[in-house]
């Protein structure tokens, strides 16, 4: 009975799935909001937009992401902007106040694509018709015609006045969980064996023994490290870089 | 001799308080796990019942435009009321479960992209604003579905690799935590239904 059912869990396994972000593109180090991988901005157009947008995300932690591509490698731009700003963790964790601007630029073979995500904080304030709205008003007519910097410098714009109410630019305390640990009371406990353990061979040697101790001790501690729930913490240019924050689905995009 | 017992003792008493240390921990992660499982798969239904709720607007815009189209528009109804009937249970996300959960929807979203190719022919439906609302939102939701799927598949595989590995297993299995099935793609199903107006 505990055979099968491990082995059809094993088989279950076998069945799993390769879906994680391998072609999106790493975090940038030291962290930014304007990523123009496309290179369809130049220096001046992209220090006015990270400027802006970095005094905004000060102000209010609110850190909208701009990411420009040469290609979406196979994925639907919607779930690209999504596994981005997950990985890249766009947002403050816990407000989820982060958004994804991805502009994949025209070319002659392939449509161009533009997509805005709002992280499940700012889906409220801006809801799928609005994004809809700012892709189809702000960038749309604009990137038609080339003008990337000025599409995005009015959806910036845009996504900057319908945000600006929501979050403020309170210090978000990264929780620094402390992992309960029985350490000390297996020491204390080991001690009060040792005592009275001390105590009936006082004459023979001891001392040898106190490694294999120390030893127990280090393994019953060694198990409670485990890899969850330690994130790294940015710090860099940006208010301390991107915050951890989550992606729901929220947006809308457009082509041309 | 008495020393001998002492040792004795002393060793059985040091091997149950590791023991008991690392079943602790290790089930205290587990039970973390699996509450973030079932937490996912609430956000899973969520986004699903999202769907469903926005159905009666969308149905009722079209046949404002479309009156002629009462089959498809049945077939729509129908369809999400199978849908919201199905809802499972964090707590027995079994392989058959899943499934038929799976089934209804998937009978939800093809009655939607049927009826999605009906619209094509009403271009004053396409105009209608609020009709072009409904349809952000529509694709805003299937995106939402893909998105909350992926994250449950995500959370369901780090619980199911903790429980599986050694010695973990061990305690996985004394303290009945089962693996967690995976959402799995039906024919067509991972990619959202073509919405185009």
């Amino acid at each position: 009975m505990k055979l099968s059912k491990i082995i059809f869990l094993a088989g279950l396994f076998l069945l799993n799935f390769n879906s994680f972000a391998q072609n999106i593109p790493d975090k940038p180090n030291p962290p930014r909001l304007v990523n123009d991988f496309a290179e369809i901005l130049t220096v001046r157009e992209k220090q006015a937009l990270e400027n802006k947008l970095v005094t905004f995300s000060n102000e209010t932690s609110t850190q909208i992401a701009i990411v420009t591509v040469k290609s979406l490698n196979g994925y639907d731009k919607a779930s690209f902007s999504f596994q981005l700003g997950e990985k890249w963790g766009v947002g403050q964790k816990g407000s989820d106040n982060g958004i994804i601007i991805l502009v994949k630029p025209k070319t002659r073979q392939e449509r161009g694509q533009v997509f805005v995500a709002p992280g499940y904080g700012l889906e409220g304030v801006v809801p799928d018709a609005t994004a809809k709205k700012i892709v189809e008003h702000d960038m749309l007519p604009l990137f038609k015609r080339s003008e990337y910097y000025s599409g995005l410098d009015a959806a910036t714009n845009t996504l900057i006045s319908l945000t600006k109410g929501e979050f403020t630019a309170t210090q978000y305390n990264k929780a620094t969980r402390k992992k309960s640990s029985h350490l000390p009371i297996l020491f204390i406990l080991i001690a009060i064996f040792f005592t009275i353990f001390g105590r009936s061979g006082r004459h023979r040697s001891m001392g040898h023994n106190l490694p294999f101790w120390m030893l127990l001790g280090m393994m019953g501690g060694s198990s409670n490290s485990g890899s969850f729930g330690d994130f790294s913490s940015g710090g860099g240019s940006f208010g301390g870089g991107f915050g951890g924050g989550s992606f729901g689905g929220g947006g809308a995009g457009g082509s041309w | 001799m008495k020393r001998k017992s002492w040792i004795i003792l002393g060793i059985i008493v040091v091997i149950l308080l590791i023991f008991y240390s690392s079943a602790k921990n290790t089930y205290n992660t587990m039970v973390d796990l699996q509450e973030g499982v079932n937490k996912q798969w609430s956000d899973v239904e969520n986004v699903y019942q999202r769907r469903a709720d926005l159905i009666p607007n969308l149905v009722n815009t079209v046949k404002g435009y479309a009156s002629h189209e009462k089959e498809t528009l049945t077939q729509v109804i129908e369809a999400r009321a199978k849908a919201t009937k199905v809802s499972i249970n964090a707590d027995n996300l079994n392989a058959q479960n899943i499934q038929q959960f799976q089934q209804a929807q998937q009978g939800l979203s093809s009655a939607l992209s049927k009826l999605m190719v009906v619209v094509e022919k009403y271009p004053d439906l396409k105009a209608n604003q609020n009709f072009l609302e409904l349809q952000s939102q529509l694709e805003g939701t299937e995106n939402r579905i893909a998105v909350e799927r992926r994250k449950f598949n995500q959370s369901a595989k780090n619980y199911n690799t903790f429980i599986r590995k050694f010695p973990k297993n061990i305690y996985a299995s004394i303290f009945n935590f089962d693996k967690k099935t995976y959402f799995e793609a039906m024919k067509g199903a991972d990619k959202a239904p073509e919405v185009k107006f």
